[in-house]
């Protein structure tokens, strides 16, 4: 054993120099993408009077306290924001899955006439940048007196034409006799969606609603423009309002404090579905 | 040029179970003579690849030592052993063309070695028509079939003109036409270019058909060496004689008393050995019908393929997975009372196995 | 046995076609009318002329001229360096067995991040304050060179700290893409090549390259077209006021046109998203023609 042991080592320790040198360049890179993190959390356990007492930061902090985060819920309304986000993130996440599962199966099962000239269509649409036709948007949402609402902040963002194809073609993977087979027991279309498409690619499905949760939380262009009423404010714009103007803009901790709290959960999201959100940001998802 | 296998064992621990050493290649011990075509044969996971890799030095093995010729190459990495590969499913570099693939080794070439580009061009050009696909040098491996794909890869392999040629499984993602006419063209290859070649395959009769020698493996362990006819006529052991001929052969249980082997109640030949339980194997081709024949079946029924007429029946004695099959000639009379059908015995076609190691007696 | 023609269909397809033909069929036309009215009045909606006048206005405003470099700039360092650094990346991590899904894992962390808050720390690391120096300009310190304001300070230290932070958001993607297309690269092509004596290089440039190049080639098209578009992450190490910070790019332009103090002409920032879409297309365009000749497609 041990001199097997002894020997698969030698064979691999061939290249010693090569593999402390890939080593290095990686745990080098996993440094720096994990140094913001692990400062931003140093930094929030750090007293106010203590951070602007170190010229030179220190690495660790031996005396931690939860007042930053404390302030960062008294002092400015960061449970707003939350509480906001989440409504929004759920709301337009669950909208556009009716709509998009809807639409994937009317292009995947029903056939109609213009299907394919729609479908087209829809595709091309896929190439068009949002900034674009974000302006109009905004436009239309300003003269709808929709400025400083849930509606306005949700309705642009429910439809995604990447993810009806994505669901579209997943949709098509299933077999023809299966919904022939539920034709003759005499099951409605709806029925058929529901009780068999549904289950069937609900992998799929997780996949498309992680991505579109991630991008939700993250969204900052189109909520900047479209509220300026801190009640409607998502954490991104939390964020940049704090920086600007909260606490009193050199109260670095409780920012930092601010900033955990709404890194978390989508932190939490990616530990639990690592797998799932790489498969499916690999199978076409760039940052939204 | 010759192979020395000593003692060679490649063992390594189980990427399943961590605390689990699998033995790939047990104490190998053979040589093959200079300018042969050796079949290496077993089922699938048996190590017959792994051998291959031993020998070409993609693998590096846990004891023993490899000579080509009088040179030991153990600790030789696979660049300088001068050894030409063909892989399972080609490898062929999908994005060169045809020429550019047959150019790839020689292009490797440094220093003194290096090779002027016509002489480069002559070589593949050479290499090409031995395998005759000269006409397709520019094309992309894409645009070739199955078997013109196999042929690129052999004169890949054969360009730098290597002591030994190595090929993996080259038969088995072609198809059955096609398997045919490879093979012949592997065999032809072989005897114009006189490099020893071996090749991995799980088909017995693949390897049977084309090679000079046959070595057939089994979890490790080489079970018999020898020309395919003679492994064939005289197994060592009872997977040998298992594992060649199709249809297969039938095996029973039986023992020997007095010197004579019995299955059942049925003497069906004589033996010098001692008293013993045995296994006795008879290839389907072995069965004479005759009604005061020795041995006995329950007759089944009577299945006509093509030029082979052959006899189903059944035994309580029989061990096989199938029922026994015979191989009989059309115009055997077969004799059938009330459902029992007696046979004669080839002895050469008989082959008894000692019930405890499974070894011929 | 099944309805050929079921109008059915259009209704599961309303609520999609509703919502896309408002929110995208309509905007895309309407941005075009937009650029071309000149002098719209955003309260009274109401506008004096037809032509140019907008495009010829926001090419004299030195904001979008500074837009615009800033933008070439930030496009031209981190597409080609992000791309090259996540190749490396891939490679090592494609080298190795052993903490292989952990380093994955690890690298793959901040797609899923807040580019904002993030940013935000990453201001704090390379900012100078009354406290303290910040610890970027502390270690540049240690090794004697002498601090300076990444945030506030010279030009080309804010652009630094711009691509530093691009190409640590973007480096995500492109090493998920790149380790997956390595990773299915069959390890024969390897064998048979080292069996014929090939050099690491050469492995690398004969048949690595090829044979990723289709993946490669997506990154650098979307590379480029991400780029363009950037925004969020400047915003989140320079605020909201790029202008005043020298450091806007043109999509900022854009939406400073629409909202915010400066905000307020939609005619302007169509303008300006037209002239960016046709940026994008024209590199996409040429992208495309140069890749016909060096990607292999299998």
């Amino acid at each position: 054993m041990d001199k097997i042991k002894e020997l698969e080592r030698k064979s691999r320790a061939r290249n010693t120099a090569w593999t402390v040198a890939v080593f290095a360049l990686l745990v080098l890179w996993a440094v720096i993408v994990l140094f913001p993190f692990y400062w931003m959390l140093l930094t929030s356990v750090k007293s106010y009077a203590s951070y602007n007492a170190e010229y030179v930061p220190k690495f660790f902090t031996l005396s931690p306290t939860i007042e930053n985060y404390v302030q960062a819920f008294t002092a400015v309304p960061l449970a707003k924001y939350f509480v906001n986000t989440i409504i929004f993130t759920v709301v337009t996440t669950g909208l556009m899955l009716i709509i998009v599962v809807l639409s994937a199966f009317a292009f995947s099962r029903l056939e109609f006439k213009g299907k394919n000239l729609v479908f087209t269509l829809f595709l091309s649409l896929m190439m068009i940048p949002n900034e674009l036709v974000i302006i109009t948007n905004f436009v239309t949402i300003t003269n709808a007196g929709l400025r400083n609402s849930f509606a306005g902040l949700i309705l642009p963002s429910v439809t995604s034409v990447f993810y009806i194809y994505l669901l579209k073609e997943n949709f098509e993977q299933i077999p023809d006799e299966l919904y022939k087979a539920a034709k003759v027991d005499g099951t409605s279309d709806f029925k058929y969606l529901w009780k068999v498409m549904i289950p069937i690619c609900r992998p799929t499905i997780v996949t498309v609603v992680i991505l579109k949760v991630i991008e939700c939380w993250n969204s900052y262009v189109w909520p900047r423009l479209i509220t300026d009423d801190e009640n409607y404010f998502l954490v991104s714009n939390g964020i940049q309002t704090i920086r600007e103007s909260g606490f009193g803009r050199e109260n670095i901790p409780a920012m930092m404090a601010a900033v955990v709290v709404i890194s978390v959960p989508l932190i939490i999201l990616f530990l639990v579905f690592h797998k799932k959100i790489m498969e499916g940001v690999s199978r076409g998802g760039t940052k939204g | 040029m010759k192979i020395v296998l000593e003692h060679l064992t490649k063992q390594f621990i189980s990427r399943h179970n961590s605390s689990e050493i699998v033995t790939a290649v047990n104490d190998f011990n053979f040589e093959i003579p200079d300018g042969k075509l050796v079949g290496l044969l077993g089922p699938s996971g048996c190590g017959k690849s792994t051998t291959l890799n031993l020998i070409c030095g993609l693998e590096v093995p846990t004891q023993g030592k490899i000579y080509f010729g009088e040179l030991d190459v153990t600790d030789l990495p696979p660049e300088n052993r001068g050894v030409g590969m063909v892989f399972q499913n080609y490898a062929l570099y999908p994005h060169l063309t045809v020429r550019q693939n047959i150019l790839f080794p020689l292009e490797n070439l440094k220093g003194e070695q290096k090779l002027s580009k016509e002489v480069m061009n002559e070589k593949a050009l050479e290499a090409a028509r031995l395998v005759q696909i000269d006409t397709l040098m520019e094309r992309k491996p894409s645009e070739l079939s199955g078997g013109q794909q196999q042929r690129v890869a052999i004169a890949r392999a054969l360009v730098k003109t290597p002591g030994v040629l190595l090929l993996d499984e080259p038969l088995s993602n072609l198809d059955a036409r096609l398997r045919l006419q490879t093979r012949e063209q592997i065999r032809r290859i072989q005897k114009e270019t006189g490099i020893t070649t071996i090749f991995v395959t799980h088909d017995q009769e693949e390897a049977m058909s084309i090679s000079d020698l046959i070595i057939v493996m089994k979890e490790g362990m080489m079970q018999q060496m020898g020309k395919p006819q003679e492994v064939y006529n005289h197994p060592a052991n009872l997977f040998v004689a298992k594992f060649l001929g199709t249809p297969a052969i039938n095996v029973f249980e039986g023992k020997i008393l007095n010197h004579k082997a019995y299955i059942g109640e049925d003497a069906i030949m004589e033996s010098d050995a001692e008293d013993q339980d045995i296994y006795v194997g008879i290839r389907p081709e072995g069965f004479i019908p005759d009604k005061k024949g020795e041995f006995s079946c329950h007759f089944d029924r009577i299945e006509t393929t093509g030029r082979d007429t052959s006899i189903v029946c059944h035994n309580d004695r029989c061990i096989s997975d199938t029922d026994i099959r015979v191989i009989v000639d059309s115009d055997d009379e077969l004799n059938n009372e009330n459902g029992i059908i007696r046979f004669n015995l080839k002895p050469n076609k008989t082959h008894l196995f000692s019930r405890k190691d499974e070894t011929v007696i | 046995m099944y309805n050929r023609n079921n109008p059915k269909g259009w209704l599961y397809l309303l609520p999609a076609l509703l919502f896309i033909t408002v929110f995208m069929v309509y905007p895309l036309i309407d941005v075009f009318v937009y650029s071309f009215e000149e002098g719209y009045n955003f309260a009274s909606q109401t506008y004096t002329g037809v032509g140019l006048y907008n495009y010829s206005y926001i090419l004299h405003d030195p904001y979008f001229l500074q837009a615009i470099r800033n933008t070439f700039i930030l496009v031209i360092i981190t597409v080609p360096l992000s791309t090259g650094i996540a190749l490396l990346i891939s490679l090592a991590l494609n080298s190795i067995k052993k903490l292989k899904d952990l380093f994955q894992t690890v690298f793959f962390l901040p797609y899923v991040t807040n580019t904002l808050a993030v940013g935000l720390v990453f201001m704090i690391l390379f900012k100078k304050t009354a406290y303290t120096e910040g610890l970027i300009n502390l270690l540049l310190n240690s090794v004697g060179i002498s601090s300076v304001d990444f945030i506030e300070g010279p030009y080309w230290a804010k652009m630094f700290v711009l691509c530093f932070y691009t190409v640590w958001v973007v480096l995500p993607f492109k090493i998920l893409i790149l380790t997956s297309a390595l990773a299915s690269v069959n390890k024969d092509y390897y064998n048979v090549a080292r069996i014929d004596g090939t050099s690491r290089l050469r492995m690398f440039t004969r048949i690595t390259l090829p044979m990723i190049s289709p993946s490669l080639f997506y990154l650098i098209i979307t590379g480029f077209i991400g780029a363009f578009k950037a925004y969020s992450d400047v915003v989140a190490l320079f605020g909201t006021d790029l202008n005043a910070a020298g450091m806007n790019t043109i999509v900022g332009y854009v939406y400073d046109m629409l909202y915010g103090n400066s905000g307020g002409y939609p005619s302007f920032a169509s303008a300006a998203a037209l002239v960016l879409f046709a940026i994008v297309l024209t590199i996409t365009v040429i992208n495309l023609l140069v890749s016909r000749k060096n990607v292999h497609y299998q």
